[in-house]
């Protein structure tokens, strides 16, 4: 497959769901925290959803 | 033994030819100086072959010919070789070259070895013909061989993106996580470390193809991936590996065909910036002319 999520990063826990890890975070603030985090392990990239959502996708 | 000066300055000529056709340029492509050896060594080759196919038509010698023709389809290996390597290096590169650069170069590197049999031949057909003036043959073949190899280089030389585009600055808007030039959608940077980090340091380019010719050519994905490459491999890029969302971007703008560049360079320098995309070679395999065609020119 050419692209992947590889893991999701959600302050509510409402929004979310389905195959991917979910991450949950307590405030905007941690959660570009744990998306960078993420990210640098798997040199993927970071895209914001703009709902308090960001994905963590392979390129 | 009544050829050894034919011989002699037809080789040195196909030699020469190749050395000529090396350029050291900041690809550095072939590489220094192993490369070059590889490359000076068949360049030997073929002048050699070259200068031997004129005493052996002379000599009426025709199954030496068919030899020395055979040898030649040899070449053909080079573009091999070539496209294995670059291939194999790919995994190293920070921005991906493409296949459709890659086959380019090897093209190029395939071609280049026939121009210097070409120059050979010619260098020793001169000599021939001139055999009754003496020496001076020598520095007359060393001239027509000179002009010859100059033409060809002058002939193969491909296009530049400025040559078949205009290219200038835009400004970079932000949306959120969205990167926009010219209402076109780049990328989503989702952290906001990164969006300073582009807010501050990235650059813009459009590249407005001149026609429908340069719109069809421009919208070549190999040819985007060699933009992105080479601009990258000019002013260099502001990234480490595994940070994607610093990778030079090139997108097609689908209802006027430009080109929207956005990366973050190093050092920024606009100037540079929009140097190094003018300079980026129009791939030989990504040219397209749709105005040749009927249905082409219809539209425009």
């Amino acid at each position: 497959m050419d692209k992947q999520i590889l893991a999701v990063i959600a302050v509510d826990p409402a929004k979310v769901g389905g195959g991917a890890p979910i991450f949950y975070a307590r405030n905007k603030d941690e959660l570009s925290e744990i998306a960078l985090l993420i990210s640098r392990v798997f040199g993927a990239a970071v895209h914001d959803l703009n709902n308090d959502v960001m994905i963590i996708v392979k390129h | 033994m009544k050829y050894i000066v034919t011989l002699g300055i037809a080789t040195l000529a196909g030699f020469l030819a190749r050395l000529y056709m090396l350029r050291r340029d900041y690809r550095q492509y072939p590489s220094y100086p192993q490369g070059w050896a590889i490359h000076l060594f068949l360049g030997f080759i073929g002048g050699s072959i070259g200068a031997v196919i004129v005493p052996a038509v002379l000599e009426g010698d025709y199954s030496a010919i068919s030899f020395l023709l055979l040898a030649a389809s040899q070449f053909r290996e080079v573009r091999n070789v070539e496209r294995q390597t670059l291939s194999s290096m790919e995994a190293t590169e920070m921005v991906k070259r493409g296949t459709a650069y890659i086959e380019g170069i090897a093209r190029v590197f395939e071609a280049r070895n026939y121009l210097a049999i070409w120059v050979a031949l010619s260098v020793a057909i001169a000599s021939e013909l001139l055999v009754s003036i003496g020496w001076w043959r020598v520095g007359v073949s060393a001239v027509v061989g000179a002009i010859l190899a100059m033409v060809l280089v002058k002939l193969m030389q491909g296009d530049q993106i400025c040559d078949i585009a205009a290219v200038e600055l835009s400004e970079i808007k932000f949306d959120g996580g969205l990167v926009i030039i010219e209402e076109t959608v780049m990328m989503n940077v989702g952290l906001p470390k990164s969006r300073k980090v582009y807010e501050e340091r990235a650059l813009a380019g459009i590249i407005r193809p001149n026609g429908p010719n340069a719109k069809a050519t421009l919208a070549n994905l190999g040819q985007m991936q060699a933009i992105a490459h080479d601009i990258s491999s000019m002013i260099g890029v502001y990234m480490d590996v595994g940070e994607q969302e610093f990778i030079p971007m090139v997108r097609r703008n689908p209802s006027t065909g430009s080109l929207h560049v956005l990366m973050v360079p190093s050092e920024r320098d606009e100037d540079a910036f929009l140097a190094a995309i003018r300079r980026v070679p129009v791939l030989e395999g990504a040219i397209r002319k749709p105005l040749t065609s009927e249905a082409g020119k219809m539209i425009d």
